[in-house]
């Protein structure tokens, strides 16, 4: 260094060169799309993937007491006891999870913490991570940051996203470590019954694969209820769970989660987390155990109200005419795009003339291309402005409109266009 | 069971359309509006009101609280009572409530003065009332399970993963 202070854009004689890892790892695909929205500001988003309403009041109200008692040392690395015993007990009555406090469980900062841990604790350099796509966009960055290699498995809409074993063989997973999974789906909305979920669990065990579950959708799945893989026969032994607070309780900010799995597992979890996060936040952990007491019926209250908007929006997509399968977990739907657009153009010229964001699917991998991320945590007006929006874009979108759309954006996806050519007959609407 | 969550519907938002409610539901929009039908006819459903913040339309709307104790006799129950105060219009809700008093009554006016001549002229004077005792509203801050403060303001990012 020399004795001249660094000033902002000057030259400097240090450059940080990141590690090649992370290096590796493409910028976020949605940031151009929040620029986009910066310039207006009548933009209705319906590109948020945390829930509109605000953590229950009892759950706040106890973060709060627990503050003016002055609780804001650390807990036990695994995260507090008492916690750890509700959290056993709330798997085992929702979902049959049996697990033992003291071992198989551990509190992390949301269940992102979670997973990462799993990545770091079990990928070894070069080991396949198989992940079924589209997926939450942190697995990738994961698996490449803890050195192994990701293997994507596209799921289809012909089988409303679900994962099948013959996308497992036709992938390849088969010689993969680790299988990472999250039904309820966030981008589609797609779940998984335990019918479905057999052939996959069968799968696992003949190719020995540890599986990574990402349940954090469990409580939002609307028909029926939400089975865990790790309930299936062999499966408890080769499998961790994460949720976490986030999402049925409304805690994003919180950042609270957790992992559940056989001791060794989580032993292993554990020496990643002590040494970096040491334990979760003190504070969320009590708002935690609040909400876990006593937030059952605002849970169900919250769910119920996703269910009225979820099927509000698939009305109204149908309505339009845009295809969408009918998506019964977490708070998104996964419609396609007309003919001759681009998921990414669609939800470009969307936001620009309509002030309506989205997520355009292929930014969550592979199966999702031509498909759009709709969330509805967000309150019914503004759904019903939004969606009004989209019918007005859609039933303007005529043919020469379309080949305008695709065309200033071709290129800018990851994968060929093979429905249409810019330029090519499309079907403005059906 | 479809009337049930029509009417949870109209409770959450009664200007939520026929159409709206079908699309939320698993209704077709004609069975909405039997159900609609059927709870109004059989008096489930009494009307549809605006809830409104009289403080921000700064409207000099004066309301009360008004505790009621009774003295029934052989002729008189709490029904003949209620009956009779429940006709005058300044009464916007009447009550038989558990505790120290009978009745718990909401009168609205457009003065204090107004309100307090209704009091002390209309209701005081009914024989088996035997006390009143009139709490003037000052700031509302919650109607019909509405919160009237400035609420919460969606401070989410427009996108998150």
């Amino acid at each position: 260094m020399t004795g001249e202070p660094d000033s902002p854009g000057g030259d400097r004689e240090f450059d940080f060169d990141p590690a090649e890892r992370v290096q590796a790892v493409p910028p976020s695909g949605i940031r151009r799309f929040f620029e986009i929205a910066e310039e207006r500001d009548d933009v209705i988003s319906l590109g948020v993937g945390e829930p509109d309403f605000a953590t229950p009041w009892t759950a706040r109200d106890a973060a709060i007491d627990s503050l003016e008692q002055g609780k804001t040392s650390y807990t036990a690395n695994r995260g507090m006891r008492e916690l750890r015993e509700a959290i056993a007990g709330y798997a085992t009555d929702r979902f049959d999870l049996e697990y033992d406090p003291a071992s198989e469980i551990i509190v992390t900062a949301g269940a992102s913490e979670a997973v990462d841990l799993a990545f770091r604790a079990f990928v070894d350099p070069g080991d396949v991570v198989a992940i079924a796509q589209p997926s939450y966009i942190s697995y990738e960055p994961g698996v490449t940051f803890a050195g192994g290699e990701v293997l994507s498995v596209p799921t289809r809409e012909a089988d409303e996203f679900r994962l099948t074993v013959e996308a497992l063989e036709d992938a390849g997973a088969a010689d993969a470590e680790v299988l990472v999974l999250c039904y309820p789906n966030n981008p589609t909305g797609a779940i998984m019954r335990k019918g479905e979920l057999e052939p996959i669990a069968e799968f696992a065990r003949e190719h020995d694969l540890l599986v990574l579950s990402d349940e954090i959708y469990a409580e939002l799945t609307y028909e029926g209820d939400h089975t865990s893989i790790a309930t299936l026969p062999g499966m408890r032994e080769r499998t961790i769970v994460f949720n976490g607070f986030s999402k049925a309780h409304a805690m994003t900010g919180l950042r609270l989660g957790y992992a559940l799995g056989p001791a060794d597992a989580v032993a292993a979890m554990n020496k990643i987390h002590q040494y970096t996060m040491l334990s979760a936040p003190t504070t969320a952990q009590y708002a935690a155990l609040e909400a876990l007491e006593s937030c059952g019926d605002e849970v169900r209250d919250m769910v119920d109200q996703y269910d009225r908007r979820r099927q509000f929006v698939l009305s109204r997509f149908r309505e339009i005419g845009m295809d969408v399968f009918e998506a019964k977990g977490a708070f998104y739907c996964f419609p396609e795009v007309p003919e001759g657009w681009t998921g990414e153009a669609f939800a470009e010229e969307l936001l620009r003339e309509q002030g309506v964001a989205v997520v355009p699917g292929d930014v969550f991998g592979t199966g999702g291309e031509r498909h759009l991320r709709v969330s509805y945590a967000t309150g019914l007006g503004d759904l019903r402005e939004a969606l009004a929006r989209i019918e007005t874009f859609v039933d303007e979108c005529g043919p020469d409109r379309t080949r305008t759309g695709s065309a200033s954006v071709s290129g800018s996806g990851s994968v060929p266009e093979t429905e249409s050519e810019p330029g090519a007959e499309v079907e403005p609407e059906r | 069971m479809s009337e049930r969550e029509v009417l949870e519907l109209l409770r959450e938002n009664a200007r939520y359309s026929a159409t709206d409610i079908a699309r939320m539901t698993d209704l077709e929009e004609n069975e909405v509006e039997a159900a609609i039908e059927e709870l109004e006819a059989a008096g489930v459903i009494r009307g549809y009101q605006a809830v409104v913040d009289w403080d921000a339309l700064e409207a000099e709307t004066v309301r009360a609280e008004v505790e009621l104790n009774v003295e029934l006799d052989r002729e008189t129950g709490y029904d003949d009572i209620a009956e009779r105060l429940a006709r005058f219009p300044e009464v916007t809700a009447l009550r038989l409530v558990s505790g120290d008093y009978d009745f718990d009554m909401e009168v609205e006016g457009d003065s204090i003065r107004e309100v307090s001549q209704f009091i002390s002229e209309k209701v005081a004077p009914v024989p088996e009332i035997t006390q009143t005792v009139t709490h003037y509203v000052m700031t509302s801050y919650k109607e019909n399970g509405i919160e009237l403060g400035d609420g919460e303001e969606d401070d989410r990012l427009s996108f998150s993963p």
